[in-house]
């Protein structure tokens, strides 16, 4: 520490590696006072000026400002306000070109003075050292102030550090050629910049406090020391001429010795580095309450007549001090935005001073020639003598032009401080630092998007758990459910029949529904659905009614039974007829007997009905003699058991049914497959009525009801709609086969008539009908988008058909697609149906039982 | 005799050798990074399934098991690069199949044409999309990783792929376009 202080006492200096002598050019302007221009039309304020966040808006267009007023507020650390810096009324607030070598537009504000220049009241501090720390902090962090020397990192965070500081650093370098903004202002406002200096000498409490200058500004040195005699603690730096002396880690070294580490601050060492624009800035904002809203800029170069320093107000464009320092029209435009060594060419002359900006470089075209033609590096190893920060200028340069990004971080690009001095040596015209920008923005960036990607990942990720974690405690719900269904059921109450059937419906509804949730049941139909819950009923009807197996404790039953007992009484008046008995037939009254029976009547019904369905047997043994065995019509019975006026009542309106259904289904190819799915299943069947069926009804065709019509359109838009968004994926066309072909495959007897049976209610019942196919559209289209996705569907499909041709009694599959069907539709039809199937299914199971032992006995 | 003592001792030497290394082996065991991680650490998870698996991880466990290198479309020809490299391959051209236009974009949602289906909530793989139930949907932009799979389950068609926009921040220095500007 003394060794340091004694050094610089005695004027010995470190030296910092490389660095060059380029022509400084600073006669242009040095010599001349800075100038006050004049007020420009409008002042653009971008609200971003330096790094960090932009701070938050609080005027909107046509507010009338005060000078000194903020225009923005922060809202974060990182963000530094901005001011108004003449009076006047905000215009806009729009997107404006700024100060950046790309020349993209961000959003500003847009300012007209007034030309009266009307202050903001102002707290004038007599006395800034009583104030305390946090209470200076806050005042610059309130006056927007941000480094002045090119990056424009905030301030009041670089002074608000905690660590303890040895060497205040006062960077007052201006090493790069041209720029003389610091050098005039020591010397016009050494006072207030040494204020400036005392002011964060309270905020930081250094132990020295070092003003770095080099031996070119002898006005301004002495201007200085003129100003630092009676304050030890100052020590002027008069160190000689280098480019570039002036970059923070440079100066560092030059004064103290220290090499600041690759990706290390200055302040862990100890060392606080500012400006002495921002010492200026300081002192104004602390002692004078002036926020920075005007910063000295050269305006410099020989295609000016009158190049000067200026005061221009933050926000006036280039072109208006270009205008001020006499730029001549017709020079070809390139005009540099701080120095020639640093600074970046300006697309457009409309770009506004931001605090950031020292110079602006005009220079005539024998200033500064047209870029000799880039050729290849010899190796001369120039670039790597000069580099400030000790890299290997054209290994880096090779990688940078490789992409090579591992490499170029290996060889440390990011301590380049882009200063431009091999580019300067290099005698193969090598624009060296502007391969190593792009290098520096593209690895940037890749960062950034190798943050995005990880936080993409653990999202993806995330989902994913948690999709897993929903499904499991779906799947831990649903097998409770089960649980407490069971216990119920087996608790042996009276109504366990009941309980029983309901909870098989239920299952069985339960099952479809996740059907349907994978898109399995998605091709069913809504006729076809509620034809087969219907059939299943109807089934269910005939059957007893065949059989008359009592269940005795149903309104809906006792209907049945009348029905069933005219049904047969029509049968015996046919039968009485043919008087004919087949042994058969006897064998199913017996076993028809041997059934408790509730009901005299039901008993005679009973009597008639065998009598019916052997006469029948023999009419239709007539009728198809090749065709069906005894013990199928002992299964079946009700399909004979009607009378044949009955049995073409049935299937005029099995026919219209269909005939609706197929015009459904005309307008979707996957539906007509379905359809025909459904006639190969019927064709399969033995009986041949269920075929007539299917080839009589396009005449009825004509009958639909105005509220088909709609029902049609609607599911129509809805299958259209389905398909659009199905049309991505094959995989629909499969399912659909593979729905068709389950329907094909449904081996079971009793399918078709399901099929065709039921048409007639769900024909009967227009309005209903109306609403299930609107309901089973909208049902259909979203099934069918699900299952776009999955492929699996059609496996799940033939499962689903297999397990129904497994299931002797035919029952539990209907039931499934009969819930299928009316979970879709609306609420009460949905109960009814459930309703229905639960009796139909109890009824049912019965039948399956009694059919069972009649096949035993006989 | 001489000859079993020989044997004897070089065996016993040669156990203990054996237990020493199967010892260090397990107590120094360098744990590496499978294959399959390294590469999905290439991959630039854009989670789209354009590769024909449903994610990148699982492209990754693909690629390591043999699968082309080739078929990631939104990494492009730098992924192919770095994974011809990782792997020791050489790098194929891109999958022709596979849409070759990977310029960055997100998703964004024409607020007032949603209906709030939360169809494309379903869809989005990371997340991105908030809304509920007959509410407006619309999408943070910067979680959405452009992937396109919200685009098409809208059923009103309102979800836009938009290019990202210029900024100072993304902003990449153009060779071409800085002029030399040194002065002798
Ligand atoms: S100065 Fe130019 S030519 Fe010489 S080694 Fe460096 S890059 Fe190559
Ligand atoms: S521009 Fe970078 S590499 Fe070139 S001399 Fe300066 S610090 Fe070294
Ligand atoms: S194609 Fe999409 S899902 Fe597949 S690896 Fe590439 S980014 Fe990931
Ligand atoms: S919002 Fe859309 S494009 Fe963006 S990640 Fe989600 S699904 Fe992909
Ligand atoms: S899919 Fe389309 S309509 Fe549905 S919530 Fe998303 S943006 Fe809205």
């Amino acid at each position: 520490m003394e060794t340091v202080i004694e050094r610089i006492e005695q004027g010995r200096f470190w030296q910092f590696h490389g660095g060059i002598h380029p022509p400084e050019m600073k006669f242009l302007t040095t010599n001349k006072p800075i100038r006050t221009v004049s007020l420009p039309q409008r002042l653009v304020l971008p609200i971003q000026q330096h790094i960090g966040e932009a701070g938050e808006l609080i005027v909107k267009p046509g507010d009338y400002v005060l000078k000194g007023q903020p225009l923005t507020k922060t809202t974060v650390p990182l963000a530094v306000p901005i001011h108004a810096p003449t009076s006047g009324t905000i215009a806009s607030i729009e997107n404006h070109i700024i100060a950046h070598p790309s020349g993209l537009n961000e959003m500003s504000v847009i300012l007209m003075p007034d030309g009266e220049d009307r202050w903001r009241e102002r707290h004038i501090v007599e006395n800034y050292s009583q104030l305390d720390k946090n209470t200076l902090v806050e005042k610059i962090a309130n006056a927007g102030i941000a480094g002045m020397g090119g990056a424009g990192f905030p301030t009041h965070i670089k002074v608000n550090t905690k660590a303890k500081i040895d060497f205040l650093i006062i960077n007052a370098a201006e090493c790069e050629p041209y720029i003389t903004a610091d050098d005039l202002l020591m010397r016009e406002h050494a006072a207030s910049v040494i204020e400036g200096i005392k002011i964060l000498d309270k905020i930081l409490e250094p132990a020295f406090i070092l003003i770095g200058i080099e031996d070119n500004k002898p006005e301004a040195i002495d201007a200085l020391n003129h100003e630092i005699k009676q304050f030890d603690k100052i020590k002027l730096c008069v160190v000689p001429t280098k480019y570039p002396t002036g970059g923070e880690k440079q100066l560092i070294k030059i004064l103290t010795g220290k090499e600041v580490p690759s990706g290390v601050l200055p302040s862990s060492l100890g060392i606080v580095m500012q400006n002495v624009g921002t010492c200026h800035a300081i002192a104004e904002a602390v002692i004078s309450d002036t926020p920075l809203i005007k910063r000295v800029v050269t305006v410099t170069g020989q295609a000016l007549e009158k190049p000067q320093n200026v005061w221009a107000l933050l926000g006036t464009p280039i072109e208006h001090l270009l205008q001020e320092c006499q730029y001549p029209q017709q020079q070809k435009r390139h005009i540099i935005m701080g120095g020639p060594m640093m600074g970046f060419s300006l697309p457009n002359t409309q770009v506004p001073v931001v605090k950031t900006t020292n110079c602006i470089l005009a220079p005539s075209e024998k200033e500064i020639p047209d870029a000799n033609q880039e050729i290849e590096c010899i190796r001369c190893g120039q670039c790597a003598e000069v580099c400030p920060a000790q890299l290997l200028p054209q290994e880096l340069q090779w990688h940078a032009k490789a992409k090579d990004s591992e490499q170029l971080t290996k060889l440390n690009l990011f301590d380049c401080i882009e200063c431009g001095a091999c580019a300067y040596v290099c005698p193969s015209h090598i624009p060296l630092v502007h391969y190593y920008r792009v290098s520096k923005a593209e690895i940037r960036q890749q960062k950034l998007l190798d943050i995005k990607a990880e936080k993409a990942k653990q999202r993806f990720e995330a989902r994913k758990a948690r999709l897993e974690r929903d499904k499991k405690a779906r799947e831990e719900k649903h097998k409770k459910a089960a649980e407490a269904r069971r216990a119920r059921m087996n608790s042996g109450t009276e109504e366990a029949n009941k309980e029983k059937s309901a909870v098989a419906a239920a299952l069985a509804r339960v099952q479809a529904k996740k059907a349907q949730q994978s898109g399995v049941q998605a091709n069913t139909t809504n006729d076809d659905k509620k034809s087969q819950v219907a059939d299943a009923i109807a089934r269910a009807k005939a059957k007893k009614a065949g059989q008359s197996a009592p269940n005795g404790d149903a309104g809906d039953d006792k209907k049945q039974q009348v029905a069933a007992a005219i049904a047969r009484a029509k049968a015996k008046k046919l039968a009485a007829k043919e008087q004919a008995n087949d042994d058969s037939a006897e064998e199913n009254i017996n076993a028809v007997e041997t059934k408790p029976t509730s009901a005299q009547d039901d008993k005679k019904a009973r009597v008639a009905a065998a009598v019916a369905r052997a006469k029948a047997k023999k009419l239709a043994a007539q009728e198809q003699p090749s065709d069906v065995g005894t013990d199928d019509t002992g299964k079946s019975p009700e399909t004979i058991s009607s009378t044949a006026e009955d049995a073409k009542k049935a299937r005029i309106a099995a026919a219209v049914a269909k005939a609706k259904a197929k015009k459904l289904a005309a307008n979707t190819e996957s539906d007509d497959q379905r359809t025909e799915g459904e006639a190969e299943a019927s064709t399969k069947d033995k009986d041949d009525v269920m075929a007539e069926a299917i080839v009589e009804p396009p005449q009825e065709t004509s009958t639909s009801t105005q509220d088909d019509k709609k029902a049609r359109i609607a599911a129509a838009v809805a299958k259209a709609k389905a398909k659009k968004l199905a049309a991505n994926t094959g995989s629909d066309d499969q399912r659909t086969e593979g729905e068709a072909e389950a329907s094909t495959k449904d081996k079971a007897e009793v399918t078709a008539e399901a099929v065709v049976e039921p048409m007639q209610e769900t024909s009967t019942s227009a309005q209903d009908d109306k609403k299930a196919r609107i309901a089973a559209a909208v049902a259909k289209a979203k099934a069918k988008k699900q299952a776009a996705n999955a492929d699996t569907d059609v496996k799940q499909v033939e499962g689903e058909a297999k397990a129904s041709t497994k299931d002797k009694t035919n029952v539990t599959a209907e039931a499934d697609v009969e819930a299928a069907g009316e979970t879709s539709t609306s609420a009460q039809d949905d109960k009814k149906a459930r309703i229905a199937a639960a009796v139909a299914k109890a009824k049912a199971k019965k039948l399956a039982e009694k059919a069972q032992k009649d096949n035993q006995t006989s | 005799m001489t000859v079993l003592i020989a044997i004897l001792v070089v065996g016993l030497i040669s156990l203990a050798f054996g237990a020493l290394l199967g010892f260090a082996s397990v107590k120094f065991k360098v744990e590496g990074d499978p294959l399959a991680e390294q590469i999905d650490a290439i991959l630039p998870q854009t989670q789209c399934g354009q590769c024909g698996y449903p994610g990148c991880k699982p492209y990754a466990d693909a690629v390591a098991n043999g699968e082309a290198i080739n078929k990631c479309a939104p990494g492009g020809d730098d992924t192919i690069k770095k994974i011809a490299d990782l792997m020791g391959v050489e790098p194929i051209a891109m999958d022709e199949a596979h849409e070759t236009d990977n310029t960055p974009k997100v998703a964004f949602i024409i607020e007032e044409d949603c209906i709030g289906c939360t169809k494309c909530i379903q869809a989005c793989p990371v997340d991105a999309i908030i809304g509920t139930t007959k509410q407006m949907h619309t999408i943070i932009a910067d979680e959405c990783t452009g992937c396109d799979l919200c685009v098409a389950p809208c059923p009103v068609d309102c979800i836009e792929m938009r290019p990202i926009p210029q900024t100072t921040r993304n902003w990449q220095w153009d060779l071409a376009n800085i002029p030399v500007t040194q002065i002798d």
